[in-house]
């Protein structure tokens, strides 16, 4: 049976599974119930300098639905913790003490002055936690107070607090990102020039859910008012899972741990974040969508996957795709695909069809002697996997790499070689020695 | 009714049978099972798992699904329910899981019962034996009986570290999920298939043709093992009531699927021109509509009150009726018309409800049949318990268990059909196998440990 425990900046944790610094988060009581549902650790919801904050007794949350009401972007305007900091800090102590063998992160934000933060880990240090995170993501009200991603969009104050926070602490350091930036790895790089000993990403993504159009407001609003508010769930997780594998293949940000966040419900999308380079994941909208009992699919899965495919530790696959992402111009532009369309499963719905006919490439018939009938017509298919997602047969459709045969559409030889964009003859930059692909 | 009675095999063609007795439900694809799977809300303290008699882990079993992992979504469900393959064929799912459903509210609860056959469907066509015996404990236990009660307790047993020996009277384990269910609902050989699987755990020696009272005694049992379990079943049949009944052309229901599914050419099966089923249950609809499918021109099910009262679920009902079985209500079997030794007919005599009470009206009708079976339920035979008759406690006819399945006496537990309370159904039986088992594990640790020192 494959063995989940994880070493994450030091910090030890029987699983990666850990539970990101929000809601959940926020009390003894709801850290102990996650705790006994099997979570490897827990990011303790952001801690302030009192006075305490104070949220909003208006709607905190909004999200997209599915047409089944699946939530698949979630939003909230909620702050960092609005308890006394004294509160946090002995449940953090005592839950501690009873789970020692379980992650306990502090997520710390206070103001961007030295003293501020050699405050407040010293009394964090106090409370026997494993490290801090230090939030430098949070995209509402507190970056309007210079605090969280008001930081973390600032590239030379990333590191200078990173750097305090490892000059005035023992413990392990993770600086959580702010996606709300134009280069994830600036920050990045701060963070590491800084001193840190690990890297989380992403925090929530600026948005508005939607317009109630009675109202003319935002939805939801406080009163007729509304504020952009965070955005996270599955919807983010290209975004976040882009955002890590960029850190993780940069060459400056290279080798930093990393902890993946955004959208994780599922055994599988923790093995995709850690394929991509994360050493662990945190989870939030799933464990407020469905409890925190999720986590046991969670393990289970992850485990049958490690065990299927004979890893025997997280590391064993952590980062084994990073290889695989590069630049565009490194793709090898003399591969080439072919759309297939298995005519025993499909079910003539034409969307393909009319995809391609109104929108690419003209490759797909819609008709055959006087029938309805889909084909694609290989002399003009580019390839371009448009009818793939848009058909709703599972499988129905599929890409065919063509080996050793001629390409209708082009009319060369497909015979596996390899050429990039750098040494291709179109290209007027081209090097004439050969770049070989990262 | 001069002519002789028309019972005899082949009425279909040649090739028809294959299609007549394939599988009642398609199986789910991998698409369908995830887009099934997104039904499941995940609900907190779930209402399916507590409808569950053996309580698998439903919401979770469907999730892993929903993520692509069956096999080890099968886990999940056989961890609860070790026969969960032929359970999620034959659970009457629409008054247990699916019933309480809070999908339900829109009138259609999740296909539990479907997620669960391509769950354990993908376990078994893997190959893999997720099991393994536990570490030996040095006691020995008999299981007596290889249905679903048996298997499950001695499943069990095994995986805590104990060496089963599982004895059955007929010739193949499975039970009713062997002998005693249509054919339609578990093709291709798969209740045997999910016997080697459940003996694939090891440690447990399975012992056919061996039956209690007649090849061995309970008293034997009792001195040779550390202790025994009884998942003997029922046996006899109850009587029609009705003079003459032991004349040709009228059978046991049970003894006619037994033959069905026992048959290896079921174009060698006689089957009457015209059957009739007596009885209101699950066993009448599968002998009816397996009768049907065999050729039957016209079969007739017979019980005696309404549609409502009957054990058949509603879905059984309306596989009868869309198999052109025709069911008629409020109508008890009077008298047997026979000619020549054979039966030719019955009278049934219509009745009403007095005021919860039964009665004859007085009217009667008379129904030609080539055939006719008894399904009128079946009952428990305990002269089998030989010399301990006597000790072993019976309520209502069937064996007295408490809450851990123990029976009167101290080494002997019992489950199933043959025990008292249960619901005549598989995950009932599953359920007592398993809680007898971790009963029998906890009696008999003491004595483990003591000599472990």
């Amino acid at each position: 049976m494959a063995d989940l425990s994880v070493t994450f900046a030091g910090i030890k944790a029987p699983n990666p599974f850990w539970l990101a610094s929000a809601p959940p988060t926020d009390k003894a009581y709801n850290v102990e119930r996650a705790f006994r549902a099997g979570w490897g650790g827990v990011v303790w919801k952001t801690l302030g300098e009192d006075p305490p904050i104070v949220n909003v007794s208006g709607p905190r949350y909004g999200a997209i639905h599915g047409p089944d009401r699946r939530i698949i972007g979630f939003n909230n305007i909620e702050l960092i913790t609005d308890r006394p900091l004294d509160v946090n800090l002995r449940e953090i102590k005592e839950v501690k003490r009873r789970w020692p063998d379980r992650a306990m992160v502090v997520s710390l934000m206070v103001p961007c002055t030295e003293d501020s933060w050699k405050s407040i880990l010293r009394r964090v240090e106090e409370t026997e936690a494993d490290g801090v995170e230090l939030n430098f993501g949070c995209p509402h009200g507190m970056s309007e107070r210079g605090m969280g991603s008001a930081v973390g969009q600032v590239p030379e104050y990333v590191e200078m607090v990173t750097r305090w926070c490892k000059q005035h602490s023992r413990m392990p350091v993770i600086v959580k990102l702010t996606p709300n930036v134009s280069n994830i790895l600036r920050p990045a790089e701060a963070a590491r020039k800084g001193g840190a000993d690990a890297v989380s990403l992403i925090n929530t993504v600026n948005s508005i859910m939607g317009v109630d159009l009675d109202a003319m407001a935002p939805a939801p609003h406080t009163g007729g008012k509304g504020t952009h508010g965070g955005m996270c769930g599955p919807a983010v997780k290209p975004i976040a899972l882009n955002m890590v594998a960029e850190i993780a293949r940069s060459a400056e940000t290279r080798g930093i741990a990393i902890s993946g966040i955004g959208g994780i419900e599922t055994w599988r999308d923790a093995a995709e974040y850690i394929a991509l380079g994360a050493g662990t994941v945190q989870v939030c909208t799933a464990a407020m969508v469905y409890g925190f009992r999720i986590v046991q699919e969670m393990i289970a899965g992850l485990e049958q996957f490690m065990d299927e495919k004979g890893y025997a530790r997280i590391e064993d696959f952590s980062g084994r795709a990073v290889p695989n992402v590069t630049d565009w111009q490194y793709l090898n532009l003399d591969y080439v695909v072919k759309a297939r369309i298995d005519q025993d499963s499909c079910i003539q719905c034409g969307r393909c069809h009319i995809a391609c006919e109104d929108t690419s490439h003209q490759a797909i018939t819609a008709m055959k002697d006087g029938v309805r009938h889909f084909e694609v017509i290989d002399e003009e298919c580019v390839g371009c996997n448009l009818c793939v997602t848009v058909c709703p047969v599972e499988d129905c459709i599929t890409m065919e790499t063509l080996v050793d045969t001629v390409d209708k559409r082009t009319g060369r030889m497909v015979d596996g070689s390899y050429r990039n964009w750098t040494q291709h003859p179109n290209n007027p930059m081209a090097s004439a020695k050969l770049e070989p692909a990262e | 009714m001069t002519d002789a009675p028309d019972v005899r095999p082949g009425r279909l063609a040649p090739g028809a049978y294959d299609q007549a007795f394939a599988d009642l439900h398609d199986p789910f694809d991998g698409h369908e099972a995830r887009v099934a799977a997104e039904r499941c809300l995940f609900c907190h303290d779930a209402p399916c798992v507590t409808a569950c008699p053996t309580s698998i882990d439903i919401p979770l079993f469907i999730r892993q699904i929903a993520t692509g992992n069956p096999l080890g979504s099968a886990r999940t469900i056989l961890d609860s329910n070790i026969v969960g393959g032929m359970s999620a064929r034959v659970c009457p799912t629409e008054t247990l899981c699916e019933e309480a459903c809070v999908r339900m509210h829109e009138g259609k609860p999740v296909e539990i019962g479907r997620l669960q056959r391509y769950a354990t469907d993908a376990l078994m066509a893997s190959g893999r034996q997720p099991y393994r015996a536990g570490a030996p404990t040095g006691k020995r236990v008999a299981v007596v009986g290889a249905g679903p009660a048996g298997l499950s307790c001695a499943h069990k047993l095994a995986t805590l570290g104990h060496a089963v020996t599982l004895f059955d009277a007929k010739d193949k384990g499975g039970g009713l999920n062997e002998y005693g269910i249509a054919a339609y609902k578990t093709v291709d050989g798969f209740a045997q298939a999910e016997v080697d699987f459940i003996l694939g755990v090891g440690n447990i020696a399975l012992k056919t043709g061996v039956r209690l009272g007649r090849d061995v005694t309970l008293a034997a049992l009792r001195a040779d093992f550390d202790a025994v379990f009884l998942g003997l079943g029922l046996d006899a049949t109850n009587a029609l009531g009705v003079d003459g009944e032991a004349v040709s052309g009228v059978e046991d229901a049970v003894g006619f699927i037994a033959r069905l599914r026992q048959a290896a050419d079921l174009s060698s099966l006689p089957v009457g021109r015209r059957v009739v089923v007596i009885g209101g249950g699950m066993t009448a609809v599968d002998a009816a509509v397996q009768a049907k499918r065999l050729g039957a021109e016209e079969v007739t099910i017979c019980y005696r009150r309404g549609a409502e009262q009957m054990g058949a679920s509603l879905y059984e009902r309306e596989l009868a009726q869309t198999s052109g079985v025709l069911i008629r209500h409020r109508v008890r079997p009077h008298r047997l018309i026979v000619e020549g030794g054979a039966v030719r007919a019955v009278e049934l005599m219509r009745t009403a409800d007095a005021g919860g009470k039964l009665v004859d009206t007085g009217e009667t009708v008379v129904v030609p049949c080539d055939q006719l079976f008894k399904a009128i339920g079946q009952v428990f035979v305990p002269t089998d318990l030989d010399g301990a008759g006597g000790l072993l406690e019976l309520s209502g006819g069937r064996i007295a268990v408490d809450e851990d399945r123990k029976t009167s006496l101290p080494d002997v537990w019992a489950g199933g059909d043959c025990a008292a309370g249960g619901r005549d159904l598989t995950v009932v039986a599953v359920e007592d196998g398993k809680r007898a088992a971790v009963a029998i594990d906890r009696a008999l640790r003491p004595a483990v440990a003591a000599a472990a020192e």
